[in-house]
């Protein structure tokens, strides 16, 4: 029996926790310096909206760490001696190890701007940000205006849970328009205009320039770049990405870039560590994917991989078809395989594009021009069915085969109207004109 | 850090503060509420047709303008900001005085209808219940009674907070259906339809159509089958329907639809929870413990409600000379039937039952030890030990009145708002066990793209631990399910799905999801 300990109690930790524990009858020990139990940090915005309360971020009840015997110790390990396998802890304490798996996450970007380090500025990563939120912008009292930097998914989750209470929010994000180097411009002008609509103040092609000071060391404004502009707030949210959490590995020994380096197998160039989720960074991309994916799915598929290496089964960590999904205020976003921006598509790379009238529903599909064959789906405000589209991507139908059976990909409630006769028309017409 | 709000104020507090409508809408209702606490308390309204439809109307338009304002400046979308940070959905200070107030209602309506003015004795209807006497003049020709006051008030509310809902979920075209649904089927068939039948025909008692046996728990006792059967022929349909509810209709719906074409979209009881309990379906208890309580007490209802209809129904059979069935004949067949039924399930369910299976034939053997003890009881009125119809008052008394109305729906905004629908009606026992057997109905995950977040358990009135099933891409099929639809709506990556479809492979289970290496999943899949 060996003593596996996890350093992280998020998505990628707890299920190799679990798979471990399915597969074997290993020692398990998982440590968090952040909670005592494992919470889905992807719901911390409902907690500070009201949708939720902490407990209920919990999938599972916390006699089921117990009862499958997941030792779940708290505490922030300082640092990590391979060669004595051991784990050196901030209150002095250590604990041995037989098998080590690094699942640490991420840590906001600050990118040195004159002020990050003030009071009332913050980014929104940890259940701790979610406790300095409520005490930076508890209201819209205490919090008269909110100024957030970075135009990315936690950006426009911050700003959503700051005007459910009210608070006038300022959005700066550097692209001249949300999210472009991801989305197709169409989408991307579509979601602008949905912040705008949730009365977001946004403001495109704008960067910080510095962050004000009072005389108690709290922010009181942010200077902008572009303008010069000078804008009151009391509350700066940095939300410009996030990158590895692992700078108690620097002595460590483990080879490490922007993340833990890692092979296929997820092992680190330590004997017996390996690192997995957003804090892994593989040597080589799988596919069209980045070398550090800090994202929930993708985590979690590496947790499933990693278990059956440390039970006996080495087995490479491998992704299939891409897939993600976000949520823009009140549009719901999905996506299989890949779709990119105007800024990163490749030459071959063809898009259909449809809209519908209500600006908040539409669907980009990318094809390959000369073969056709289908290569991804962006699709917003419709629910579309995972596994139609992973068999669809796994067969290379092309596009023609996609959009004549698109109605069997829809995945939205019962009585919703269908929009896949419109769809088809449209992309007709495109055929005809092209 | 508390992010309570302790504050008195009804709907807001930080972070979201009255709006001038809500207050308007607030101050309507209130004074509606005000009328009836009046006549409640004699004070002598002149001209009641007047008074009764100002208060009715102030209530109904008072939630209107409270909802209009609410909702108006949003744009569609999922409107649950600020629910645990308020005290009347959070169980705090408002939800306690909720609460007390509705129980206390409940009790005065059950147990002291004196107090409401109900003339007994051929009296006049006083106070609150004679400020009702017009409006049921005017639709059955008679007297108000106290069951006529709750009817009205019931149907009011219905209505007034499903057109409520149908605000918040303005982007849902289910949830918009189904709420038109309910709102429907309380009102024409739980309020009009039985009225206007009384007036069309004065014995005839109120007969809720929709109101299935065991839920509508006296439906076979004597005095009602009796009152149907001197309605000549139309009693008799009555009594067919009854019987035909629930043994031909309700398994073909359920088997098709799940239990939902009832529980969600046409039971009253659902109908009030779904609509004036909206605001407190957060506040089911989705721990394990609450569900392995729920499945005990909710099927030994159901044991005891059949029960407890054989030996009323028994007791006053006689020999056959008064009615069709003798009561040996009618023991026989609740016997025959019951073992049917059980034998299929055992023979084609055991296995996907496990233990269950088990716990179903104790409730089996229960049933027909009793049916035993019926036919070898020496007189016609006990059961077992106990007197039939004390056993039956009794039920009455703790299932259909403690239950349904004071714990059901009087601690709404302390239990969540589906406490009897999930631990006390027999109904529900019956379509979640058709549903858990042998429906088309389930609710399908998508993929991989489940993040945990929880909000679809959260949301779920009854307790269902639904992320438990979707982080595992496992279909959702549980006996309890009422297919409101609110998980899927809640869910922000579009992960669930109400669905009929085959029965194949309904009920899986997945450890490694979509998303990963076609092997792995294969591999760790197989069972």
């Amino acid at each position: 029996m060996e003593h596996i300990v996890i350093i992280g109690n998020g998505i990628s930790g707890i299920t190799t926790a679990r798979h471990v524990r399915k597969l074997s009858d290993n020692k398990i020990t998982v440590i968090s310096a952040e909670t005592d139990h494992f919470f889905s940090r992807t719901a911390l915005m409902y907690i500070y909206m009201g949708h939720m309360k902490y407990e209920h971020t919990k999938p599972y009840e916390d006699w089921f760490w117990k009862e499958n015997r997941i030792e779940l110790k708290r505490g922030f390990v300082e640092s990590v001696d391979t060669a004595n396998k051991s784990l050196q802890f901030a209150d002095g304490s250590s604990l041995n190890y037989d098998k080590l798996v690094l699942a640490t996450g991420s840590k906001p970007n600050k990118f040195g701007w004159p002020g990050q380090d003030l009071q009332g500025v913050q980014g929104l990563y940890s259940k701790q940000d979610l406790d300095l939120l409520e005490v930076n912008a508890p209201n819209k009292e205490v919090c008269k205006r909110a100024v957030i930097v970075g135009g990315g998914l936690i950006g426009i989750e911050l700003a959503e849970m700051l005007s459910t209470r009210g608070i006038p929010v300022t959005f700066l994000v550097r692209e001249d328009s949300f999210w472009n180097g991801v989305l197709p411009n169409v989408e991307s002008a579509m979601i602008n205009r949905h912040i705008k609509n949730h009365h977001i103040d946004l403001r495109l092609a704008s960067n910080l320039k510095e962050i004000l000071s009072d005389e108690h060391g709290r922010a009181r404004a942010v200077v902008i770049e572009e303008t010069g502009e000078e804008l009151a707030c009391d509350l700066v949210g940095l939300t410009a990405g996030v990158s590895p959490n692992i700078d108690f590995l620097k002595d460590s020994g483990i080879e490490l870039g922007r993340g833990i380096k890692v092979n296929r197998l997820l092992e680190t160039s330590a004997k017996n560590v390996y690192a997995i989720g957003d804090c892994a960074e593989q040597r080589e991309a799988i596919g069209n994917r980045r070398p550090i994916e800090a994202v929930w799915y993708t985590g979690r598929m590496m947790g499933e991989a990693l278990a059956q290496t440390l039970c006996g089964n080495p087995t490479e960590y491998k992704p299939g078809h891409w897939f993600n999904s976000a949520k823009f205020f009140d549009i719901e976003y999905q996506t299989y395989g890949w779709v990119f921006s105007e800024r990163n598509k490749k030459d071959y790379e063809q898009h259909f594009h449809w809209a519908h009238q209500d600006d908040t529903k539409c669907i980009t599909v990318a094809y390959h021009k000369d073969s056709r064959l289908f290569l991804g789906i962006n699709t917003f405000g419709i629910r579309m069915r995972h596994e139609v589209f992973d068999r669809w991507l796994t067969e290379a139908r092309d596009v023609d085969y996609v959009m004549a059976n698109l109605k069997q990909a829809n995945f939205d409630p019962e009585f919703f109207a269908h929009f896949e006769n419109s769809i088809n028309q449209a992309f007709a017409n495109q055929l005809q004109t092209a | 850090m508390s992010r309570v709000d302790k504050s008195m104020s009804l709907a807001g507090g930080p972070p979201v503060a009255m709006k001038t409508g809500q207050k308007i809408g607030t101050l309507l209702g209130l004074f509606g509420l005000g009328i009836l606490t009046l006549a409640t308390f004699n004070v002598s309204l002149p001209n009641q047709g007047l008074w009764l439809s100002l208060a009715l109307l102030s209530i109904g338009v008072g939630i209107l303008v409270y909802s209009k304002s609410l909702y108006k400046d949003t744009l569609p979308g999922i409107k649950n900001h600020g629910v645990w940070l308020k005290s009347i959905s959070n169980r705090g200070f408002w939800a306690w005085v909720a609460g007390i107030s509705l129980t206390g209602f409940y009790i005065v309506l059950y147990f002291f209808a004196e107090l409401l003015g109900q003339g007994s004795g051929g009296a006049e209807n006083t106070g609150l219940i004679g400020l009702f006497d017009p409006l049921s003049y005017a639709l059955k020709g008679q007297p108000a009674s106290q069951w006529f006051v709750y009817g009205t008030l019931y149907t009011l509310a219905i209505l007034a907070f499903g057109i409520k809902f149908i605000w918040k979920y303005r982007h849902n075209t289910y949830e918009k259906i189904r709420t038109g649904s309910v709102m429907f089927f309380q009102t024409v068939f739980a309020f009009l339809i039985p009225e206007i039948m009384a007036r069309l025909n004065g014995d005839l008692p109120y007969y809720d159509l929709k109101n299935v046996w065991p839920l509508n728990y006296y439906l076979f006792d004597q005095w009602n089958v009796d009152a149907l059967l001197i309605n000549g022929s139309f009693g008799l349909t009555l009594l067919i329907w009854g019987i035909a509810s629930i043994l031909v209709i309700t398994p073909i719906l359920t088997y098709r639809y799940g239990k939902r074409w009832y529980c969600s979209w046409v039971c009253g009881c659902g109908g009030l929870a779904e609509t004036a309990g909206d605001s407190f379906r957060q506040l089911s208890d989705k721990s394990r413990m609450a569900w392995r309580v729920e499945r005990w007490v909710v099927h030994s209802v159901l044991v005891f409600a059949v029960v407890t209809t054989t030996g009323v129904i028994h007791s006053y059979l006689g020999d056959g000379s008064k009615y069709w069935f003798s009561q040996s004949t009618f023991l026989i067949s609740v016997g025959v039937v019951l073992t049917l039924i059980f034998g299929l399930i055992w023979k084609y369910k055991r296995h996907e039952l496990k233990k269950d299976a088990r716990y179903g034939a104790i409730g089996y053997l229960v049933i027909i030890l009793a049916l035993i003890g019926l036919h070898f009881s020496s007189t016609t009125n006990t059961l077992l030990l106990f007197q039939t119809h004390e056993v039956r008052s009794t039920y009455g008394f703790l299932i259909g009145s403690v239950f349904s109305g004071v714990i059901g729906t009087g601690f709404y905004p302390i239990f969540g708002n589906r406490v009897w629908c999930r631990m006390g009606c027999p109904m529900a026992a019956i379509l979640g066990l058709q549903q858990r057997l042998f429906s088309k109905f389930r609710i399908t995950t998508n993929g991989g793209q489940c993040i945990s977040c929880g909000n679809c358990s959260t949301y779920c009135e009854m307790g269902i631990d639904v992320r438990a099933y979707a982080q595992k891409g496992a279909n959702i099929v549980r006996a309890s399910c009422v297919g409101c639809g609110i998980c899927s709506a809640v869910c922000p990556r579009g992960v669930l799905k109400l669905e009929n479809a085959d029965t194949k492979g309904r009920i899986n289970s997945k450890d490694v999801l979509l998303g990963n290496d076609v092997d792995l999943m294969a591999l760790v899949n197989q069972k």
